[in-house]
């Protein structure tokens, strides 16, 4: 079937079952490939998109519910918390292999938006669901410190 | 006596070996190409099956096999005992836990991620249920859904509990927030509490239908909603 599909302000015109995991739409048919493919069955976090602003894993997300919303990734994530967190994240190095990062990324910027000033308890909930196999939370923690503190000092 | 043979007599036999071992070589590789290039059909793409896994569903007792329990009260308790095999099953436990973490599986381990019940029971503002739960069963992911995924508030923790405390704590108002009228209809209709016998992903449903255990629920109320010890 054929379904239009808003991603990153583009609608696209995809021809795929219903029951295709956004995630395989983003990487397979549009060339999204940003979005990492790390488990499948929603147990690490590396397929985080945002649908209609919320970040959302994309591997369980089925591409007929996907069509009816707004669906943003890494390649076009933008705005003054997004452009924090990139500053942070170069200037502390965050990411090891990387292949964590993009969806690290997605659920921080969210974060941000919901909370100005995490606390260390706020950032392990809100990043929870994100894995890290290379075990870079220390850093990824203390970025968001320094993004939330710009953002703060720039406000 | 000889101390050597004769020259043309080792060639002869070398010979004869060389013949029988190109003759070998000259078979296998002709097995080989005939092996290689007999015509079969090619593989063509196909449709998987999804293999329903076989679980052996669990029957519910009908309301009428209760009958020959002539003494009302414990008439009710034996329905409520047989309401329990629903209530105290994983599909239902899992979500009524006695800590902010949902457990899961049959297990009843810790959920994975770490997740909380959040303010509203539907998670934490800034990692919601519905991050990984849809308003559906997603087959592709194993992941469960309902447009009402959350967890029951903490007053009506059924883990660590004996049937008897949470047959109490149901009929407790303050405790359940429900009238007994509510409590049936909960039981019975709730879109959230049927999941438990639609789980899909090869998770192992609650014994018998929603209906049935509906029946059983309101027999019990209507024997006067009698509580095991
Ligand atoms: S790929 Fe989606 S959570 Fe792991
Ligand atoms: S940087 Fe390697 S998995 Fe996170």
């Amino acid at each position: 079937m054929s379904y239009a599909i808003s991603v990153n302000g583009q609608v696209h015109h995809v021809e795929d079952d219903g029951q295709t995991p956004l995630l395989w739409v983003l990487r397979d048919t549009l060339k999204l490939t940003g979005t990492k493919y790390g488990c499948g069955v929603a147990q690490c976090g590396a397929c985080t998109v945002h649908v209609d602003g919320t970040p959302t894993r994309s591997c369980t997300l089925p591409l007929e519910v996907a069509a009816s919303a707004r669906i943003t990734t890494i390649e076009s994530i933008e705005g003054v918390e997004a452009q924090a967190i990139r500053g942070a994240w170069v200037a502390r190095d965050v990411p090891q292999c990387g292949f964590c990062q993009s969806g690290q990324i997605m659920s921080a910027v969210a974060l941000l938006r919901t909370l100005k000033t995490p606390t260390d308890r706020d950032i392990d909930v809100a990043m929870s669901g994100n894995i890290c196999r290379c075990a870079t939370y220390n850093r990824i923690r203390a970025a968001i410190h320094d993004a939330a503190a710009q953002l703060g000092t720039a406000r | 006596m000889r101390w050597r043979r004769s020259p043309s007599e080792p060639r002869r036999g070398r010979l004869r070996v060389g013949r029988w071992l190109f003759a070998t070589f000259a078979a296998m590789i002709a097995a080989t190409l005939v092996y290689a290039l007999y015509p079969r059909p090619m593989p063509q793409t196909q449709a998987i099956q999804i293999r329903e896994p076989q679980l052996d569903l669990e029957r519910l007792r009908a309301v009428a096999e209760f009958a020959a329990i002539a003494d009302l009260d414990q008439r009710s308790i034996a329905l409520f005992e047989e309401a329990g095999r629903v209530i105290q099953h994983p599909r239902c436990m899992n979500c009524h836990p006695r800590t902010d973490r949902p457990t899961q599986t049959d297990a009843m381990r810790p959920h994975r991620p770490w997740v909380s019940r959040g303010p509203d029971g539907a998670g934490e503002p800034t990692l919601r249920c519905s991050t990984c739960h849809g308003a559906t069963n997603f087959e592709s992911s194993g992941v469960p859904g309902n447009p009402m995924w959350m967890l029951a508030p903490i007053e009506m923790a059924w883990h660590g509990k004996t049937l008897g405390e949470i047959c109490r704590q149901l009929l407790d108002p303050a405790r359940s927030h429900m009238s007994r009228e509510e409590l049936l209809q909960h039981m019975s209709e709730d879109a959230l509490v049927g999941w438990a016998w639609h789980p899909g992903g090869g998770r192992k449903p609650a014994p018998g239908t929603q209906a049935e255990f509906g029946a059983i629920i309101k027999a019990w109320l209507d024997t006067g909603g009698k509580c095991p010890a």
